[in-house]
């Protein structure tokens, strides 16, 4: 079990100045070195002595990471180290990608968006309190889910996805840029690879130690969010215990292509349902073509939520999820 | 390297978790070593080719003798492929493939125990349940085998439907397969399935630690089983019984040759 304690326990600290630095390093440690952006959740797990790395890679020193750049096809790239702040008052993210924005600043408070990074939001751990407390759970490498026991305490776990654990994604960016078709761009010492959002989280069916693709060794280096879906209508909406500054309960992304009432194309995610966020591909199906209506919405939300298993304290997830997926179709815009 | 994978449970007590996986490549590197070391073996003791049948010998047999009645063939490669992907669904990913592998391994396991059941009672109410089940004269005969082989001693003699070695193997599959079909069993209780509903408080900490060690254990045994059962399916000189679980017959020269009459007796 977790003991919090005043000191970390002991590990080299390299803080490169280059990309290609930092890849030399995370390759020369492999599982055994951490990449660290702002350190908010870093800290977390280090001061709690249950990861305990060789060596921490400080990425905080590489500008190379850090900006909102244009793209030749007309999108934006936002390097992994530009913090929410710097994501949430750029203005060209601001004017053709207001959903992101939003998406951002509902991550935690204002001093964290000022220290916590874009890159940090997206592939942050789950807050599964027992995986959190050093439980010996599926997740960390052990052979039960605390949090799906009958006792357990699991309000915040997931409704689809389950795969031994339920655990959920808690971040706010990632169903943004998935509805987005974001781009995630991954370097590692082969060279560079470039995963759609949508592939980038994983289940635990996959991989149940894992959140992302990245595997030692990699790095993302940046977002990169394609013309596409830019000035699309967006919606953003999250429902947390705490409105000052709280992770999800439930939260919806969508990026919606309108002519006149007619929806002509649709990107939807959820996220903190299941343990990755979650496309909603057979809602936008349903939906491409509809007139936006109260039945439309009411059929997608009933879609939506189409094969949820709910844990024992977390189904008031299923008409919440519903009646968000239905509040975007209506199209409150943020 | 570690036997098991240990952690701690939340009253604080060490409990096994499993097995440690670094007895996959140990009992995977002892398959191979045992496929090479056969291979020696036979290179510095050659196969002695068994004499040719006279023609008393083969007066009255049929040209083709049911050695794997088609049920047979059927439970045989139902049980292989299920225990295939049981195996590339269990190790593929602690290699590092990542897929979805649990519903494929949950699902074949279920195909296995289908199919062990079918064997059973095909085995106990309509074959000869004894004719693959070892006694102690198989071992003398085994051994026997082995120093005639190496060419210090007679030849023992012929084997009925199944000779020593066959019986061997399947006595090692059969502890090996109900040892992985009764953990296996149990810890659906640990996934969500459509088949039970969860309780991962059917047993305490420590007991599901040791099913998952045996079923563990089972699995890596099993790997080692498999590559020494590809092995000898493929040896041109075990092709003839190779060929048998396909077709489900022999040529009455390899019965004549190979077996007993007087202890597999023919049946019409």
């Amino acid at each position: 079990m977790a003991v919090i304690r005043d000191t970390m326990p002991a590990f080299e600290l390299f803080q490169p100045t280059s990309v290609d630095e930092a890849l030399g390093l995370l390759d020369r440690y492999g599982a055994d070195a951490w990449p660290m952006a702002g350190g908010l959740d870093s800290f977390d797990w280090f001061k709690d002595r249950i990861r305990r790395p060789a060596a921490v890679v400080d990425l905080g020193g590489i500008e190379d990471l850090r900006g909102v750049r244009g793209m030749p096809d007309g999108g934006l790239e936002i390097g992994a180290m530009t913090t929410l702040t710097g994501v949430v008052t750029h203005a060209d993210v601001i004017s053709r990608y207001p959903l992101l924005a939003v998406g951002a600043e509902a991550a935690a408070s204002p001093q964290i968006r000022n220290q916590g990074t874009l890159g940090g939001n997206l592939i942050q751990d789950t807050r599964c309190w027992y995986y959190r407390d050093g439980w010996t759970c599926y997740r960390a490498g052990g052979n039960i889910c605390y949090a799906d026991t009958p006792t357990a305490m699991n309000r915040e776990h997931c409704i689809f996805g389950a795969s031994r654990c339920v655990a959920v994604n808690p971040s706010d960016s990632a169903p943004a840029l998935i509805a987005l078709d974001a781009k995630m761009v991954i370097r590692n010492q082969d060279g560079e690879r470039v995963v759609d959002a949508e592939d980038f989280w994983i289940g635990p069916s996959i991989d149940i130690r894992r959140m992302t693709v990245l595997e030692p060794g990699d790095l993302l280096v940046a977002v990169r969010l394609p013309a596409a879906w830019a000035d699309a209508r967006p919606y953003y909406e999250k429902i947390r215990d705490r409105g000052v500054w709280d992770f999800p309960l439930v939260n919806v992304a969508s990026a919606m292509k309108v002519s006149g009432t007619t929806i002509e194309d649709i990107r939807i995610a959820v996220n903190a349902v299941a343990p990755y966020p979650v496309r909603l591909t057979a809602v936008e199906n349903i939906l491409r073509g509809a007139e936006i209506s109260e039945e439309t919405a009411e059929r997608a939300g009933s879609l939506a939520v189409r094969g949820a298993q709910s844990l024992a304290h977390n189904a008031y997830k299923v008409p919440m999820m519903k009646n968000l997926v239905k509040r975007a179709i209506r199209g409150v815009e943020v | 390297m570690e036997l098991f994978q240990w952690g701690t449970n939340p009253w604080g007590q060490e409990v096994a978790i499993r097995l440690s996986w670094d007895l996959l490549y140990v009992f995977a590197t002892l398959g191979v070593v045992f496929v090479i070391g056969h291979m020696i073996f036979r290179k510095i003791y050659p196969e002695r080719p068994e004499g040719e049948p006279t023609s008393e010998e083969l007066k009255g047999l049929p040209e083709r003798v049911t050695r794997h009645s088609l049920a047979s063939r059927l439970f045989h490669w139902v049980m292989a492929a299920s225990m295939l992907v049981l195996l590339f669904s269990a190790f593929l990913p602690i290699v590092g493939v990542q897929f979805n592998w649990l519903t494929w391994h949950w699902i074949a396991g279920i195909v296995l125990i289908i199919s062990v059941l079918y064997h059973i009672v095909h085995a106990v109410f309509f074959q000869d349940l004894w004719s693959v089940w070892i006694t102690p004269s198989d071992v003398k005969e085994g051994m026997q085998d082995l120093k005639h082989m190496m060419g210090s001693g007679p030849a023992p003699e012929k084997p009925g439907k199944y000779p020593f070695a066959n019986k061997a193997y399947h006595a090692a599959v059969l502890v090996t397969t109900l040892a992985v079909i009764v953990t296996g069993i149990l810890m659906l209780y640990r996934i969500q399935t459509p088949l039970v509903t969860r309780n991962p408080y059917l047993l305490s900490d420590q007991s599901w630690g040791v099913t998952y060690v045996l079923h563990g254990l089972a699995g890596v045994v099993m790997v080692f089983l498999v590559i020494a059962h590809i092995y000898f399916a493929v040896l041109p000189e075990k092709r003839w019984q190779t060929w048998s679980m396909i077709r489900g017959w022999i040529s009455k020269k390899d019965y004549a040759t190979y077996h007993d009459r007087r202890r597999w007796a023919l049946r019409d």
